[in-house]
């Protein structure tokens, strides 16, 4: 049986999760923020299988089907919009579809 | 066993940095698969057999795949990457990267007190299904709700030609 | 017949409600049947009360009906009491019968004017808040009362409101009489904070247990009443508002500035008596008070032109005869006089209303003249009123009731000589300026044509008050004529007999004798400066120190002139500087600011998802670090 550090499970975790949100933060491309926000989920579903394992139960394991269910609904309906997006503008710039201006 | 874990964790990084920094949205997404293959591995190594099934058939697979086809079908081509080029000037990353380096480092220094070790026992996806239907039943239902909703979303969404524009839309004739 | 109390309030409250919600709508004879009926109902129930209320007295001469708690709050549990004794008694007699004659020739007097619903709605409002005043049983109730004549006085003086002279005169009004009711308003809350109550039975019962003579406190609450009163009943300091009150129509002047609102502050001083004789200081004060007022006030009305203005004055300077009264304890005669004094100026201000009125408001007594001939009801009346005002010895109201204030401030135990000659003073001024009042008005050449005669509405009400201004003093006799003491006897039940040093009949009649003298001297001298050789006034007058003195008097005792320097003008001068209202600055700053806070934050909203992003970013990061490890 292998004993890995617990802290060491959700550095990871945490440092795929920062990681998805630099390339939220700086990309302006959407697909790629559409890619920076998987990341990010998949980053917190990682922290929840390794909290289960920590404890030996399978409830961090079914968070993170939820959380998949979830993603999977969120790239469906976010595809979409890109495509949506693209075809009304021609552009996939996040900047210049925006209509959020305050 | 260990030193596989670490291997696997370091390739997720490496991978996903490589995933934020690409220009080319295809060249990225590969290398996100290669992210999610390596969590997977880590996923098996630390006894979630099931779940590392599950990442690699349903994010690496089928996900990545729907963002692929997508991709593919926009056609971007080289004027993208000139674009994304101009976009991803150095500069661009010195405040993001100060940021997230300064939350990172307080959620290591959070998680740095607890000094437990995750004794890789296997959970099984018997286990896993068990308790998902059974004290996780309504979560289940919800997420199939979720489920649905997003197909018709979707579908709606991806459909073209329709007159009647959605709310989020500008009122322009297609 | 007593449980029926309730009613004489209410009754013209109801005239005002009515005539405030459909008074538009109403013709002028069913607004004038409204507000004079109301009145006039009140004033039979009061007759039917006081005689079921003198012939079987209830017991210890009191009768409180309870209508409703008001306000429960821990201790302070205030209800709406109706208390009727001696005292009140004879206000709301006074208030009702006056009030009703009053209404009654108003009812003519008015007819013309706009606003013809309106008058009456505020007279009914008036009525209903002064019977609240007196028949209150505690203080907060009567203080209701207070302010809902000074409200009622305030909206009548500026009866004719498109004139802005009369918005100011009633605004002056409001804002000097506030001044005195701010002093009493705090003699409220040390009453309150001492007793635990404002019911005035309950608090003269407590005052003499808890609180020894001259106690600070005592003197305090005595001294902060008397703001009140002193500043109701225009007494020295607060007299300037009276005066420049006759702006209101005639009426008005008789039924609030004269005979009813203006002595709620000798109403209020009775009522509250005990507090006063704890505080010996404050009632000498009260006494002190009275003389100098009716001096100056009588020394004014020598001067003044406008018929109303010196009604006014001796308005001012009667009621400090009833101060006077007051503060040597001659309590009975105080409210004797408030009564007798009622009649005969309620007639005056009536009789003066009559002539202004046949006259096409002409107020200038010099521009009248020789009006005894066309004028004959009103001439009559206005003699006996003048007669009475001038207390003209035997036959008139005034004569009594002065005569016996005067007696208490002599031989009274808290009487003083000094007193006693102001009085007597007071009186020789009186007869002169109520009887220059009386020449040149009436004597003497006419100087105006009369357009209109009066009618019916105007001759009653004046025979009918010219009656009792001369009986209503055989009630009450002194010990050399007939010595009938039916007034202050059936006073006793409710206020303390006044004790008397040296009884004797012989000083009693010699103090009538001068006093007698001094207004057949007055007379005299009127007669002799108005109608014989009226050159001598013009000489007078004329002179260096004699036109001084007049200017002097004329203006008053330079009281306004005073109070504007004081008060007025500084206070002008910063409203002026401030027109833009430095604390408004604070509430505009603070607009600014979050306009320009919104401003700022607007610019953060980029509408760019990135931004957005970045900002979720810094909140997470500040949120970690304030949650763990702050």
């Amino acid at each position: 049986m292998i004993s890995i550090p617990m802290e060491f499970g959700l550095i990871l975790a945490g440092t795929l999760f920062v990681l998805g949100l630099i390339g939220l933060m700086v990309r302006r491309n959407i697909i790629f923020v559409l890619m920076s926000i998987e990341i990010m989920i998949n980053a917190a579903g990682a922290a929840f299988i390794f909290a289960g394992a920590k404890w030996g139960e399978p409830d961090g394991q079914i968070m993170f089907l939820f959380i998949l269910a979830m993603s999977a609904a969120e790239v469906a309906v976010g595809l979409g919009l890109i495509l949506q997006i693209y075809h009304k503008f021609q552009t996939l710039d996040g900047d210049t579809v925006s209509k959020m201006r305050g | 066993m260990e030193i596989l874990f670490y291997i696997a964790s370091i390739v997720a990084v490496v991978s996903t940095i490589m995933v934020i920094t690409r220009l080319n949205a295809v060249h990225a997404l590969l290398y996100l698969v290669v992210s999610l293959l390596a969590v997977a591995l880590i996923f098996f190594i630390i006894g979630a057999p099931f779940i590392a099934v599950l990442e690699v058939i349903i994010y690496a697979g089928a996900i990545m795949v729907l963002f692929l086809f997508v991709v593919m079908m926009l056609n971007l081509g080289k004027i993208a990457v000139e674009q994304e080029r101009r976009w991803l000037s150095p500069g661009i990353w010195i405040g993001p990267a100060i940021l997230s380096l300064i939350l990172l480092l307080e959620l290591i220094f959070m998680f740095a007190h607890s000094s437990q070790a995750i004794q890789a026992t296997m959970i099984s996806p018997k286990e896993v299904g068990v308790t998902l239907f059974g004290p996780y039943l309504l979560g289940v239902e919800l997420a199939a709700m979720l489920l649905l909703a997003s197909i018709v979303g979707a579908y709606h969404l991806s459909k073209r030609k329709k007159k009647a524009k959605h709310r989020f839309m500008e009122e322009t004739a297609e | 017949m007593l449980e029926l109390l309730w009613l004489i309030p209410a009754l013209p409250f109801a005239g005002f409600l009515i005539l405030a919600l459909f008074g538009s709508r109403l013709s002028r004879q069913s607004a004038a049947v409204i507000g004079v009926g109301s009145v006039g109902l009140s004033a039979i129930l009061t007759l039917g009360i006081a005689i079921r209320f003198i012939s079987s007295p209830p017991a210890d001469h009191a009768f409180s009906q309870m209508l409703w708690q008001w306000i429960s709050v821990d201790a302070f549990q205030p209800a709406i009491t109706l208390y009727l004794d001696a005292l009140s008694l004879v206000f709301i007699f006074v208030i009702t019968f006056v009030g009703f004659f009053i209404h009654l020739y108003s009812s003519l007097f008015m007819y013309e004017e706009e606003g013809y619903s309106r008058f009456f709605a505020y007279m009914n409002l008036f009525v209903g808040s002064m019977l609240t005043l007196v028949l209150g049983n505690n203080l907060l109730l009567l203080y209701l009362g207070w302010e809902g004549v000074g409200l009622c006085s305030y909206l009548l003086i500026g009866f004719w409101y498109k004139d802005s002279e009369n918005g100011y005169a009633a605004r002056k009004a409001f804002v000097v009489t506030r001044v005195g009711d701010t002093a009493m308003a705090i003699g409220l809350f040390l009453l309150f904070t001492s007793f635990g109550t404002l019911d005035i039975q309950k608090l003269l019962q407590q005052a003499p247990q808890e609180w020894t003579i001259n106690s600070t406190q005592a003197v305090l609450a005595a001294a902060l009443l008397l703001g009140g009163a002193v500043g109701k009943s225009a007494q020295l300091p607060l007299q300037t508002w009276l005066p420049d009150a006759m702006a209101g129509p005639t009426p008005v002047s008789a039924l609030i500035h004269a005979a009813t609102m203006v002595t709620a502050g000798v109403y209020l001083i009775a009522r509250t008596h005990v507090l006063f004789t704890l505080a010996p200081a404050v009632q000498t004060a009260v006494a002190v008070v009275g003389a100098l007022t009716l001096l100056m006030a009588g020394f004014t009305a020598l001067t003044q032109r406008d018929i109303k203005r010196v009604l006014a004055y001796s308005t001012i300077s009667q009621i400090g005869y009833m101060f006077l009264g007051l503060g040597v304890g001659a309590w009975s005669a105080a409210v004797f006089h408030f009564m007798t004094h009622a009649f005969f100026k309620a007639l005056l201000f009536l009789g003066a209303g009559v002539i202004i009125f046949v006259l096409h408001h002409e107020h200038d007594m010099f521009k009248m003249g020789g009006l005894r001939k066309k004028l004959p009801v009103t001439f009559w009346t206005f003699l006996i009123g003048s007669a009475s005002l001038a207390a003209l010895p035997l036959i008139t109201a005034g004569f009594y009731s002065k005569d016996m204030i005067l007696w208490y401030t002599f031989a009274g135990e808290q009487g003083n000589d000094w007193l006693w000659a102001a009085g007597l003073a007071g009186a020789f001024i009186t007869s002169i300026y109520t009887f220059r009042m009386v020449f040149v008005t009436f004597y003497g050449e006419a100087q105006a044509e009369i357009t209109h005669k009066p009618g019916m509405q105007l001759k009653v009400p004046l025979i009918v008050l010219a009656v009792f201004s001369l009986i209503a003093g055989f009630i009450e006799l002194p010990h050399t004529l007939g010595h009938l003491t039916l007034f202050s006897h059936f006073m006793h039940s409710a206020l303390p007999p006044t004790e008397v040093l040296h009884e004797s009949v012989s000083l009693e009649l010699l103090l009538q004798v001068i006093a007698a003298i001094a207004v057949l001297l007055g007379i005299y001298i009127a007669y002799h400066i108005f109608i014989r050789n009226r050159s001598i006034a013009n000489n007078l007058t004329a002179s260096g120190p004699g036109a001084l003195l007049h200017r002097f008097w004329y203006s008053g005792w330079g009281f306004d002139k005073v109070y504007d320097t004081l008060f007025v003008n500084p206070l002008v001068w910063f409203a002026k500087i401030n027109r833009n209202d430095f604390i408004d600055l604070i509430y505009t700053g603070i607009a600014g600011t979050s306009r320009e806070f919104h401003r700022q934050l607007t610019r953060t909203q980029t509408g760019r998802l990135r931004w957005y992003a970045t900002g979720i970013v810094i909140g997470a990061i500040i949120t970690i670090t304030v949650v763990v490890y702050l």
